[in-house]
């Protein structure tokens, strides 16, 4: 009796494992599209599901703390999922980057922007985009390179922040703004920046934008929680990463 | 506890509430007489204009005044003609977001005190042979005296409380577009907990002062209507 007891609580075990998991995912809003894509592709591999949530990491930092059921994490920083793992709400080891954000000088106006960044020089511009550099990685990136060039005193009384890079890119896109520092993933499609002109800031000029993720406490013992961040690191879904505009 | 950014932000949004206040009265009460007393047929459309914001969500508000007032769009184009460059990321451009935004808040109430006066103190009015103009301020004006001070209450309340719009046309620049409401947002982002508590408890302990003085004053308004 006793074998069969123990055969059935494997037999019991095991199909649990294989079963198709439902996995809760927070996903920070730059990353919206190429995890779309990598979603479906990994659903499609393993037979789990996942429930997709994007927004802004310092939201869910907040959600979290609070007890918001989310299992795996994927910031937009590498401060974040550090944090997170420190206060004891991470699972140890699992953290690692999955995406490096690039930074690119924007603007709609063909011809405005040019390929070395000279323009910021020239400063014959009303107005500059950044995302808020104490909210966005991509606008501390921007902050970093303005220090650099020397330019942060002189363009100062030019800035406008959006709260996140999405607003950022809104303010330059509807011309608000002529030209602003946004993720290079927003005007990037098919290898190249899409419309307008833009000069892809040099990764010497800026601490690298690292997009690190994390498995969360509430996601344990997910099955599907190790799979996704194994997938993440797989070729495939690094093709689809880059294609997106990011670097790896 | 507040900083110099954070008094910067609450005078600014003092400032931009008070000046949104007086330019609704002024704009709202000739328009919520009209609502009141017209039979025409552009009442319902104009009606249903004044409560969109009442129900459009202050993202879609925040970017339609964005794309409004960009180069490209109409209202960016008239104040380039005009001299004055775009209106976003200026306190000007915030002001316009917080006069659409708080519109019904004001028209709403004044209505409402115009439509329960009834016609027969202007009929009266009229057969001692005074003027419209002279019915509107001698009667109609006083009248409605609760419904103007509710809709200056809820008109300051709500704009000292907006967040999407300012957020969406603001730009975040201190001590010209960063108001409270963006500032907690910021703190709250950024994980500074405690400056987002000093800000935001002070907001709660406002909002319930305003909603209280509100309450009593509807009491006090009705017997006075009686």
């Amino acid at each position: 009796m006793k074998p069969v007891a123990l055969l059935m609580c494997a037999g019991l075990f095991l199909s649990g494992s294989l079963q198709a998991a439902e996995l809760s995912v927070a996903v920070a809003a730059n990353f919206t599209a190429p995890m779309q894509k990598i979603a479906k592709a990994f659903e499609k591999e393993t037979g789990h599901t996942l429930a997709l949530s994007f927004g802004s990491t310092g939201k869910f930092y907040a959600q979290i703390k609070n007890g918001a059921p989310f299992e795996v994490l994927f910031a937009a920083d590498d401060e974040t999922p550090a944090r997170l793992e420190r206060e004891g709400h991470g699972v140890g080891g699992t953290r690692f980057t999955y995406a490096v954000g690039k930074l690119v000088l924007w603007s709609k106006q063909p011809g405005l922007v040019d390929d070395k960044g000279d323009v910021l020089r020239r400063g014959s511009f009303e107005r500059i985009a950044l995302a808020d550099p104490k909210l966005a990685p991509y606008g501390a990136a921007a902050m970093d390179t303005l220090n650099k060039l020397g330019l942060t005193e002189t363009l100062r009384s030019k800035f406008v922040q959006g709260e996140n890079i999405g607003q950022t890119y809104q303010f330059v896109a509807t011309q608000n703004a002529p030209l602003g520092f946004v993720a290079l993933s927003q005007v990037f499609a098919d290898g190249r920046v899409t419309e307008g002109s833009a000069w892809m800031v040099p990764e010497t000029l800026h601490d690298p934008i690292r997009q690190d993720a994390l498995i969360l406490a509430k996601g344990k013992d997910n099955p599907a929680a190790p799979e996704l961040m194994r997938y993440l690191k797989g070729e495939s879904a690094k093709n689809i990463i880059r294609a997106y505009g990011y670097g790896l | 506890m507040l900083d110099h950014h954070a008094w910067q932000a609450i005078w600014l949004t003092l400032e931009l509430a008070t000046l949104t206040t007086l330019l609704l009265l002024l704009l709202a009460t000739p328009l919520a007489w009209w609502l009141s007393q017209t039979r025409s047929r552009w009442r319902a459309p104009i009606s249903a204009i004044v409560t969109l914001p009442l129900v459009l969500p202050p993202s879609v508000l925040g970017f339609y005044l964005l794309v409004l007032m960009g180069p490209q769009g109409p209202l960016g184009q008239l104040t380039l003609a005009l001299g004055w460059g775009t209106l976003s990321f200026t306190f000007t451009g915030l002001l316009i977001g917080s006069i659409a935004f708080s519109l019904p808040f004001a028209v709403q109430p004044i209505q409402h005190a115009f439509e329960s006066i009834g016609e027969r103190p202007l009929e009266a009015a009229a057969t001692l042979r005074a003027s419209p103009l002279d019915a509107f301020f001698s009667i109609a004006l006083p009248l409605a005296r609760p419904g103007l001070l509710t809709a200056a209450i809820l008109s300051f309340a709500h704009t000292v409380g907006e967040f999407g719009v300012v957020l969406m046309i603001g730009g975040n620049i201190p001590g010209k577009t960063r108001v409270v409401s963006t500032q907690i947002y910021g703190h709250v982002e950024a994980m500074e907990y405690v400056q987002a508590h000093w800000l935001a408890g002070g907001m709660l302990a406002f909002s319930f002062v305003v909603l209280l003085c509100l309450s009593l004053l509807k009491r006090n308004g009705a017997s006075v209507m009686r």
